[in-house]
């Protein structure tokens, strides 16, 4: 009964969203009658998904196998953590969960939003049902997950073993949980679009939304970078993987969006952009969705790939974001020019933010669909990391020169003499880090070493917008802006002391046998067999000396059945300075007792992904600042009225 | 709003995009990268000496009039030390044979060579898959068929089993 029952859920709250959409096409026409409905609709839909949902959950927690979905994705032996990650490990569950928070958001408007007028809140929840309805139906007519299966089995099929991992059974939900909230700030444009209030008011509106989805969608990156280099174990951390573009695209723009809405909010500029971003930042995490799932280009990453989904999610992608650029066509132009503003001040700071966010999304894009574009004229390639490193690196480098002064400059217009001192002290600490590198270490190429000197000087200047303030009067999102900031230059930090010095070994050894990686020296003591829940592996026992200390690596060959696959689990030794990075992989084919094994020196990975989560913190704080603020008196800033 | 067609233009890349996307869904599926390479001339390059002892590769290597295989290969791919014998086979039956080491050192190209012997006249060195790009080549290892003239005939992707050696040889041949 329970299948049944959330099943009936998912109907019910697709109707709920029906009468939302009905309630704001009435109100396109002069206030309905059904448009006092649409806030308790929204709130009901929010509360029925959450049933449907958890009916779910029940059914993998206690495996009933009677269920298709649990059946072909789950089995009785798994651990429990995993079977409740199965819920959304596959395609149908995690379809559900991107509804269930899409409506869970509109249940929180309704319930929550207090800055812009009645009209604008409906018509937005009426959008937000628009897109649901969309999402319902595909999960209605096309991927039931709560389908039965006749005669049940006794065992089930199991978890795709890539996935039996901590990090990644909540990689998914968070990145859907920063697509889903991309889908309110689309919700958001098209509304005050359509109500015509594109204002600052909307843009405060808007804002929560869109830094609370960039919060998960930066999470969920790094969390997934992480994954890719621990247990793909090929020792690098970004591949240009179709999969791993999929959720740096919507990153992008959101990126490029948080920044743009805050000079709405505040300055009363750059509108029509602002919206641009905002429909572009849904249309990518849209085209994310639809590559991963229709298997449209091929990824390193297998995931169910199914030609008809992906053609049911092309036709919803298409249908939302040219309706919604079709607004935008018709009606943009109608929206008042904002406050003009001089090329050195804040707002100029956050266009050239923007211009290098959207060169690079660009460049991400035409990357990824290079190959079905070149396929269409009849060639067959592939786009590699090398087109992308070199082609984003540069454009990466200027958006780091632009955020060195960004965040001093005044709103409206400054005078590039007032820092003077600064860009000195920024220049010299970037020139002397570089000519230190190129003099000292042979052979590093141009980028690392600009991205070394120019992440120092970042690391210097993020604090700079807090010298002169009183700290506890000085409000939270500046911290968070700090915070991010400094970040993202460790992160830098981190890619490009990896790119410009790593070293690594590849090597066959018997037991008993050393090999050399930088200043480590690694044997291999022994290998023998182990076994785990669900698999059985080879583990290696690799001794790593450096300076008199000793370390013992236990890397895995792991065989998973259930179904059969192999996978390597890397062993880490991390160091403050960096990581040791050992991969064992099945013994040679000609006999003679060798196993091959692979050495990394990774000198200052961690940084990589510890940055990510700093930049990924600097937004909490700045969110929890733009939660719990006190209600400003209008006068503090004269440029923040509407 | 000066420029009221830039408004249009987010709905024309859409549109562009979703042409592509149906395409792309619509058209069968080929998963074997096949080189778009197979017929035109070699693209040019020159490859340094991957290891000691041995002359790197260029492209004009490749045109001196006699038809010759190119093998592509690493030291730490594992069906390349599967293929090596049949290459050994090839070479014995009188191709000649030159290689490109794709990101190899030369100590462990030298040590690749001493246990699995050395069927190839030149190795260049594509220490950043530049070449392999180029080419048109998607993984190692990979082996064209050579023209005399410096056409690639023909592409084998994956390692050269028994049973591909009669048949490259007979491209070989037919490549007279």
């Amino acid at each position: 009964m329970i299948a049944e029952t959330g099943l009936a859920a998912l109907w019910l709250a697709a109707a709920m969203a029906m009468l939302q959409l009905v309630g704001g096409l009435t109100l396109l026409r002069g206030e309905g009658k059904l448009t006092p409905l649409i806030k308790p609709a929204a709130l009901v839909q929010g509360a029925l998904c959450v049933v449907s949902f958890a009916s779910l959950m029940w059914l993998f927690y206690v495996t009933d196998l009677s269920v298709l979905l649990v059946a072909s994705n789950s089995h009785i032996d798994k651990p429990l953590i995993f079977k409740l990650a199965g819920t959304w490990g596959n395609h149908e569950g995690s379809m559900l969960l991107w509804v269930s928070v899409l409506s869970l958001s509109g249940a929180a408007i309704a319930l929550l939003e207090k800055r812009i007028d009645t009209r604008t809140l409906n018509a937005t929840l009426a959008v937000q049902a628009f897109v649901a309805l969309g999402f319902f139906a595909f999960l209605l007519f096309s991927s039931n997950p709560f389908e039965r299966l006749v005669p049940a089995p006794v065992e089930g099929a199991g978890l795709n073993p890539l996935l039996q991992d901590i990090g990644l059974a909540f990689h998914p939900p968070t990145l859907y949980i920063g697509y889903v909230g991309l889908s309110v700030a689309f919700s958001f444009a098209v509304a005050a679009m359509l109500t015509r209030q594109v204002g600052p008011a909307f843009a405060r509106a808007m804002r929560p939304w869109v830094l609370g989805a960039w919060i998960f969608l930066t999470v969920g990156i790094t969390a997934g970078s992480y994954w890719a280099y621990y247990e793909l174990g090929w020792g690098g951390w970004w591949f240009w993987d179709p999969v791993e573009n999929a959720s740096l695209m919507p990153w992008l723009a959101a990126t490029a969006l948080l920044h743009s809405v805050s000079v709405l909010a505040t300055r009363n500029a750059l509108r029509a952009w602002t919206i641009m971003l905002a429909l572009v930042a849904f249309a990518m995490s849209m085209a994310g969705t639809f590559l991963v799932r229709s298997g449209i280009l091929t990824s390193v990453h297998a995931f169910a790939v199914d030609p008809e989904r992906g053609s049911f999610i092309l036709a919803l992608m298409l249908m939302y974001t040219s309706l919604a650029f079709l607004v935008f066509a018709t009606r943009i132009g109608t929206v008042k020019q904002g406050e003009p503003f001089q090329i050195v001040s804040r707002e100029g700071g956050i266009v050239a933010n923007n211009i290098f966010l959207s060169v690079i999304l660009a460049i991400v894009l035409i990357g990824t669909l290079y190959p079905l574009a070149a396929e269409a004229m009849g060639d067959k390639i592939s786009v590699g990391p090398p087109y992308f490193n070199k082609a984003t690196a540069p454009i990466a480098l200027l958006l780091m020169v632009a955020l060195l002064l960004g965040p001093m400059l005044r709103w409206r217009r400054d005078d590039l003499k007032r820092h003077k001192y600064w860009l000195v002290g920024f220049f010299a600490i970037s020139l002397w880090t570089g000519v230190a590198i190129w003099r000292f270490v042979p052979g590093v190429g141009i980028f690392p070493i600009l991205g070394l000197a120019l992440s120092l000087a970042l690391a210097v200047a993020a604090w700079v917008p807090l010298k002169g303030r009183k700290l506890l009067r000085t409000p939270l999102p500046v911290f968070g802006m700090v915070i991010a900031h400094f970040g993202l230059a460790v992160s830098v930090f981190g890619m490009a002391a990896e790119s410009g010095f790593s070293r690594e070994t590849l090597t066959a050894l018997a037991p008993g046998e050393s090999a050399k990686v930088a200043d480590w020296q690694v044997k291999l003591d022994d290998v023998r067999p182990v076994v785990g829940d669900n698999w059985v592996a080879i583990e290696g026992q690799l001794i790593a000396r450096k300076g008199g200390k000793k370390f013992t690596l236990r890397p895995q060959s792991r065989q998973f059945y259930r179904p059969e696959q192999q996978t390597s689990e890397a062993a880490l030794l991390t160091r403050w300075n960096g990581q040791l990075y050992a991969v064992i992989a099945q013994p040679d084919e000609n006999g003679d007792g060798r196993w091959q094994v692979r050495l990394w020196w990774k000198p200052f990975v961690t940084f990589i992904w510890f940055g990510g989560l700093l930049v990924a913190l600097g937004g909490a704080i700045a969110l929890l600042g733009r939660m719990f603020r006190r209600p400003k008196k209008p006068a503090v800033n004269k440029w923040a009225r509407a | 709003m000066n420029r009221p067609w830039l408004l249009w233009l987010p709905l024309t890349v859409v549109a562009f995009i979703g042409g592509l996307a149906i395409y792309g869904l619509v058209v069968p599926k080929d998963d074997m990268v096949h080189s778009a390479m197979v017929g035109r001339k070699l693209p040019e390059f020159a490859l340094p000496p991957a290891t000691v002892g041995i002359e790197g590769l260029s492209n004009r290597d490749l045109a001196d009039g006699k038809p010759r295989l190119l093998n592509i290969f690493a030291s730490w791919c594992i069906p390349c030390k599967a293929e090596a014998p049949y290459l050994e086979a090839l070479k014995k039956s009188g191709a000649e044979i030159d290689a490109i080491a794709i990101r190899d050192k030369p100590e462990d190209v030298a040590a690749f060579l001493a246990e699995f012997g050395n069927p190839f006249r030149r190795i260049g060195s594509d220490s950043e898959m530049a070449v392999q790009l180029k080419l048109g080549s998607s993984g190692v290892p990979e082996t064209y068929v050579v023209g005399g003239d410096g056409t690639i005939l023909y592409q084998h992707i994956g390692d050269i089993r028994a049973e591909h050696v009669p048949m490259l040889l007979e491209k070989l041949r037919e490549a007279q």
